[in-house]
């Protein structure tokens, strides 16, 4: 459908004249372009970051001893004998105080400091965490049993709502594609006025008319957003490293998968259709108010 | 002969303005010639308009190929207008196209593909004698060799009907002569012509054609009586 939109005889294709990309139109497609392909590109990667983190705690559970760092070894053991648990990793003491002294300082480090005793466990698939936490309850008197997934909603919630966020800036830059599209196509109709009065004098529709101009800006458009992504590409992977480094917080796993580059690299095909589609409607409309 | 062209008390308008067109009540015999003459702003132009499709009169009725034109949708209008050759005052001719493809537009616009245009568009450049013009943008070309663009674009698809504004105003009188020659010879073949001009030597030296004389909006024979007689008749 969109082959029939932007088809041109070689007659029609002479009738607007000038060179291709000589107006601004294809340089602001590809700054447009360029943007949204950054904005998706994050909105995606904070989804994917959110999924991981969810997915990657699902399951991790952590049980905590206040005051109880003595009692780490008995609990582990018990721990260790519960059905329902596939993984016990208790965390070392000196671990804590070393992340402890980051935020207190030295003071943070003295052994005077009570430390609880903490163990993460995994849970093994079927288990259900209120038996779970029972039994921890019942065997380690005052533990407590907590979901790390419950310790990181406020940062996947955030990294949600980032996500959505992009996918709306992605939306509102598309409008203003849209309505760059529609000025441009103004211009066009303004500079090619002369030209349309005649093919209207000798017969032409507005479909034929309109054909002219939607081919145009559909080539424009494809082209500078084509630029702006590939350009977009290049700036992203400069910084994939890091991106790729934060992700491997989250389990190593990567940032965008394949689905998610097919979409990044659909945009400027998006732009150029929706661009076609606009310039058709500027241009029937204005056509719509003349005889 | 059958009627191509009725008017019906027909009005125009630009705007809230005052009507530059009254009244115009007339009919054109098909396959016939005629003159439309008066003096700068009697609304020639005005009236050509009408004729070939570009304002809706504002009042009246307007006849055209044995139908109603009020009761046409607009985009029925590209087929009346594909009836029509136009040859405007000022040409009109796209200046970025060869003489070539400015002749060729209308049957481009129709459909015709390059191969069914190249024959008819060279043996039209060749009647109005721009055969070694053809690749010569409008730019480039003089008053008159555009004029005969534009006339050999007006005829090309073989019109019914051809308006033609002034056709001679910006050319020698050598070259007036010949398009008028070119315009009997179209006359000859069937289609209806107008042409306004005020050129009375223009029309003495064509006999035979009729004569319209418009003057501030109106047609300044209200009982018909001149409206279209014999060029023969009507000048001394």
């Amino acid at each position: 459908m969109i082959g029939a939109l932007v088809a041109a005889t070689p007659a029609e294709r002479r009738l607007l004249g000038g060179g291709r990309f000589k107006g601004p139109t294809p340089y602001v497609i590809a700054i447009m372009t360029f943007v949204m392909v950054v904005i998706a590109t994050a909105g995606l990667a904070l989804a994917n970051a959110a999924g991981l983190a969810a997915t990657g705690t699902e399951q991790r559970y952590s049980v905590q001893i206040v005051g109880g760092a003595d009692r780490q070894p008995q609990a582990e053991v018990a721990l260790r004998s519960m059905e329902g648990i596939s993984a016990v990793r208790p965390v070392d003491p000196k671990a804590m105080r070393a992340m402890l002294e980051r935020w207190l300082g030295p003071d943070g480090a003295s052994d005077d400091l009570p430390l609880p005793a903490l163990i993460d466990v995994d849970l093994a698939a079927g288990a259900l965490p209120d038996n779970i936490r029972q039994q921890v309850e019942r065997s380690i008197p005052g533990a407590q049993f907590v979901a790390h997934r419950e310790a990181l909603a406020p940062l996947t919630a955030a990294l949600r709502s980032l996500g959505l966020l992009a996918v709306c800036l992605v939306a509102l830059i598309a409008l203003a594609t849209a309505a760059a599209v529609i000025l441009a196509t103004r211009g066009e109709l303004v500079a090619h006025r002369g030209t349309i009065e005649v093919m209207h004098g000798v017969g032409a529709t507005d479909e034929q008319v309109a054909r002219l101009f939607q081919r145009r800006l559909a080539l424009d458009s494809l082209a500078g957003g084509t630029a702006g992504a590939v350009l977009a590409g290049l700036v992203l992977l400069l910084v994939a490293g890091a991106i790729q480094g934060w992700a491997e917080g989250f389990g190593g796993a990567v940032v965008l998968g394949p689905t998610d580059i097919a979409i990044l690299a659909l945009l400027p095909i998006l732009v150029a259709v929706l661009a076609t589609f606009v310039a058709r409607y500027a241009v029937l409309r204005s056509l719509g108010e003349r005889l | 002969m059958s009627t191509i062209v009725e008017f019906d008390r027909v009005g125009l308008r630009y705007g809230t303005g005052a009507e530059i067109l009254r009244d115009l009540d007339f009919r054109l015999q098909r396959g016939a010639f005629y003159f439309l003459t008066g003096p700068s702003g009697a609304g020639k132009t005005s009236l050509l308009k009408l004729l070939y499709l570009a304002q809706r009169p504002t009042r009246g009725r307007i006849r055209l190929f044995d139908q109603e034109l009020a009761d046409q949708p607009r985009d029925v209008l590209p087929g009346f207008r594909r009836r029509i050759g136009v040859v405007y005052q000022d040409f009109r001719l796209i200046s970025h196209l060869s003489a070539f493809d400015n002749v060729a537009l209308p049957l481009h616009i129709s459909g015709a593909s390059e191969e069914e245009t190249e024959g008819p568009v060279r043996e039209m450049l060749a009647w109005v004698g721009l055969s070694d013009r053809s690749s010569a943008r409008p730019p480039t070309l003089s008053g008159g060799e555009q004029q005969r663009v534009a006339i050999a674009r007006a005829v090309i698809a073989r019109p019914e009907l051809l308006v033609a504004d002034e056709p001679t105003g910006n050319v020698d009188s050598e070259m007036a002569k010949r398009i008028m020659f070119l315009l009997g010879a179209l006359n000859r073949l069937g289609t209806t012509i107008i042409v306004a001009t005020h050129d009375l030597s223009l029309i003495a030296a064509t006999p035979g054609a009729h004569l319209m004389r418009i003057d501030k909006g109106t047609l300044v024979d209200p009982t018909g009586a001149l409206r279209h007689p014999p060029i023969s008749e009507a000048l001394p």
